[in-house]
């Protein structure tokens, strides 16, 4: 209680950094402290700022794919791997249909929906009998998925020979080039060039639109009951909400989500992962929505645009930094200290419980 | 509702506890002929692997006795047991005494990790497995990687060339334990009809078993399953039960510790980066396929676990090439049984979790209503 009457200016200050959170606070102050190092160690500042962009617009959709879940109270999704796996097999199919150029990103988008729908709707129906064991179940129904689809990849029966092997002319590839498909398709779009500095607007601009249809979705009746259910399912049961159908609602737009993500990140990365790929994609989103201020049972748009620049700008700027520092890349190391750091943060508090 | 059991009734029951390892032995049933092994092979690789692997397994049995479900995070010790290994060949003490002082040196490494991650699933409480899980990681490509890629020569001495990266720092990405290998499994060893028995690894998991059956009876052993049965009675009961989840936590990662050293020793060298990425993933899929859940485990399940589990990781590849043409398949086919069986049992583990959770509501419900009509 004395704490509460100590002098405003210091109390302001500690409820400020509470708010944004110690972990955060580091982690904003080491990003910056790389971007004021960079020009003094004479790494090329534009070129940095450029692909931190570049990087926040391919992995910005699969960070958002954790909203919904997180809303509902399903805890982190783990189990993003599937939904990348709904969003593999629409790619590789619209390659294997033989749709070129931007038009391809879109049908790749219609293909992956229905599997989405189905894989998230026997996701979700799984999550719903396993309600508190959300996380780790999900990490497994993940990589069960990701090594049941590396079978299919070899089985499936796909022609196009830019996606078969050469000799045996059947069996997918462990990368595929996107050229000609959906290569920078989204980011080629009203593209920005400045000097060293390239803007992906078109990207961005998908990103924001996805972003506004969820912040709506979520201020609508059904997204408001969708809240409630994951703040406090006991009161959403007496108001009359069908806690099952919200928490299937909520997995199935997340996975819906990551397919999307998963082709917005090929278009700018330009290839196709297949196998092993979706394997370690999970652990980035989760810690990058968690940098941005997220737990694991509160999450908004805001968390995912700052927890993917924070995260991407850490990704591409220490290695070059750090490198032209010390002479010694550690940023491997920093990156998995920083990003598993974070989630076992989030995993440890003890306010969890509280909205 | 539960009244007598009927013998079908039984027999179904008996049925859903072991349906994993009946579906193994089917699965095996059918790899087996088609593989085309022949069965002095087989009994061979199978007896060299419950060698290698079962003192990793029984590990696992600690953090289960205290309810804290499969110890993602034993590959902590795992580690342990890796740097103390590369301490050794640094040293140049190879054969038994080599393996014997990795062991020692790996006590306290594998401690203080284990310690670490005691305390911190302690903070993380009914979250235990993903904790762990995420704590492997961290400790996996993070820590280790700093101390081994990073600390090792200019902080921690390195003197010998042969593991040292040519730049100076580091360690190279295999360390050869050629002078080590099988030296616990060549002693004592014997040969029976072709097949080779390394006795002294099994004298080593059996006194383990022994360790295993003794401490359940102790005091610690005790208070440690009460603990895993309800953590508030346990309290109420005067059990310290941070310490003793922490004290279950240690002895894991020590064990594994010492595991890791047996398995290395078997395998002759050590990719000192990858050794320990899986490890934790197939001990925990051969334990789930011996028949254990999340919160049972015994020593009968890590035996079966392990027959069950490596005859199919023996036969999947070739067995998959036959019939669909493509070795690939096959080794795929094999990742997806392990992480398939993990998936099953938690999913298993969680619906009885809620089952019995809804079970004592409606028991309670019951006795309210009845104490109403009185």
């Amino acid at each position: 209680m004395g704490k509460t009457e100590s002098p405003l200016q210091k109390s302001g200050l500690k409820s400020m950094v509470e708010q944004f959170g110690l972990p955060r606070l580091i982690i904003a102050g080491f990003l910056l402290l790389l971007f004021i190092m960079a020009p003094i160690v004479g790494a090329d500042l534009p070129t940095q700022i450029s692909n931190t962009i570049n990087r926040f617009s391919w992995n910005a959709v699969l960070v958002l794919a954790m909203v919904p879940m997180v809303h509902s109270g399903c805890g982190l999704n783990f189990g993003l791997p599937l939904g990348i796996i709904s969003g593999l097999l629409g790619a590789t199919i619209t390659l294997d249909l033989g749709v070129h150029g931007l038009p391809s990103f879109f049908v790749a988008v219609l293909i992956a929906t229905p599997f989405a729908i189905v894989l998230g709707g026997g996701y979700g129906w799984l999550l719903n009998k396993i309600k508190g064991g959300e996380m780790m179940v999900a990490t497994y129904v993940g990589f069960s998925s990701v090594s049941f689809m590396c079978m299919m990849w070899l089985m499936l029966p796909y022609s196009n020979p830019k996606m078969v092997w050469g000799l045996s002319g059947k069996g997918l590839r462990t990368t595929i080039s996107l050229e000609g498909y959906y290569d920078k398709a989204l980011a080629k779009i009203a593209q920005i060039n400045i000097g060293n500095v390239s803007i992906p607007t078109g990207t961005l601009v998908f990103f924001a639109l996805l972003a506004l249809l969820v912040w709506a979705f979520l201020h609508t009746k059904t997204g408001t009951a969708m809240t409630a259910v994951g703040s406090n399912p006991a009161f959403a049961r007496a108001s009359g909400i069908n806690i099952d159908k919200m928490r299937i609602l909520s997995v199935v737009m997340s996975t819906w989500l990551a397919a999307v993500g998963i082709l917005v990140y090929e278009q700018g990365f330009g290839f196709i992962q297949l196998y092993m790929g979706p394997f370690s994609m999970a652990l980035p989103a989760v810690s990058a929505i968690l940098i941005g201020g997220a737990s694991v049972n509160k999450a908004s748009i805001a968390n995912v645009i700052i927890g993917t620049f924070l995260f991407q700008g850490m990704v591409t700027m220490t290695p070059t930094v750090m490198n032209s520092m010390i002479h010694m890349d550690m940023s491997e190391v920093i990156r998995v200290i920083v990003s598993q750091g974070m989630i076992l943060y989030a995993l440890t508090r003890k306010t969890e419980g509280a909205k | 509702m539960n009244g007598k059991k009927t013998l079908g009734g039984k027999a179904l029951e008996l049925g859903k506890q072991y349906s994993v390892p009946i579906m193994f032995i089917l699965i095996c049933a059918v790899c087996i002929p088609l593989s085309g092994f022949s069965l002095s092979y087989l009994a061979n690789e199978i007896v060299a692997r419950m060698g290698r692997n079962c003192f990793l397994i029984l590990c696992l049995l600690f953090p289960i006795m205290a309810g804290m479900g499969l110890n993602f995070a034993m590959t902590l010790g795992a580690m342990g047991g890796e740097i103390a290994l590369i301490l050794v060949a640094d040293m140049q003490i190879w054969g038994i005494p080599g393996v014997v002082l990795a062991m020692i040196i790996s006590i306290p490494i594998s401690a203080l990790l284990g310690w670490l991650c005691g305390s911190i699933l302690n903070r993380a409480r009914g979250r235990e497995m993903i904790t762990g899980y995420i704590l492997n990681f961290f400790v996996g490509q993070g820590l280790y990687l700093m101390v081994v890629l990073y600390m090792m020569g200019p902080i921690i001495p390195i003197r010998h060339a042969s593991i040292k990266l040519p730049r100076g720092y580091g360690i190279r990405n295999t360390v050869s334990l050629l002078n080590m290998r099988q030296c616990l499994d060549n002693l004592l060893a014997i040969n029976i009809g072709g097949v080779k028995i390394p006795v002294l690894s099994f004298l080593i998991i059996a006194v383990l078993c022994l360790f295993i059956m003794w401490f359940r009876r102790t005091k610690l052993g005790q208070d440690m399953r009460a603990v895993g049965q309800d953590m508030q009675v346990a309290r109420d009961a005067g059990i310290k039960v941070e310490q003793t989840r922490i004290i279950s936590i240690v002895m894991s990662t020590v064990f594994a510790g010492f595991g890791m050293i047996i398995y290395l020793q078997n395998i002759g060298n050590m990719p000192t980066y990858t050794a320990h990425s899986q490890i934790g993933m197939f001990c925990i899929a051969a334990l789930l396929v011996g028949g254990a859940s999340v919160d049972k485990a015994s020593i009968g399940n890590v035996f079966l676990g392990v027959i069950l589990f490596h005859t199919m990781f023996i036969v999947a590849p070739s067995a998959g090439a036959v019939i669909t043409g493509d070795s690939m398949v096959g080794e795929y086919f094999r990742v997806f049984v392990s992480y398939g069986v993990i998936t099953l049992a938690l999913v298993m583990y969680e619906m009885k979790k809620r089952s019995m959770k809804s079970l004592a509501g409606q028991q309670l419900a019951l006795a309210q209503k009845e104490e109403e009509q009185q």
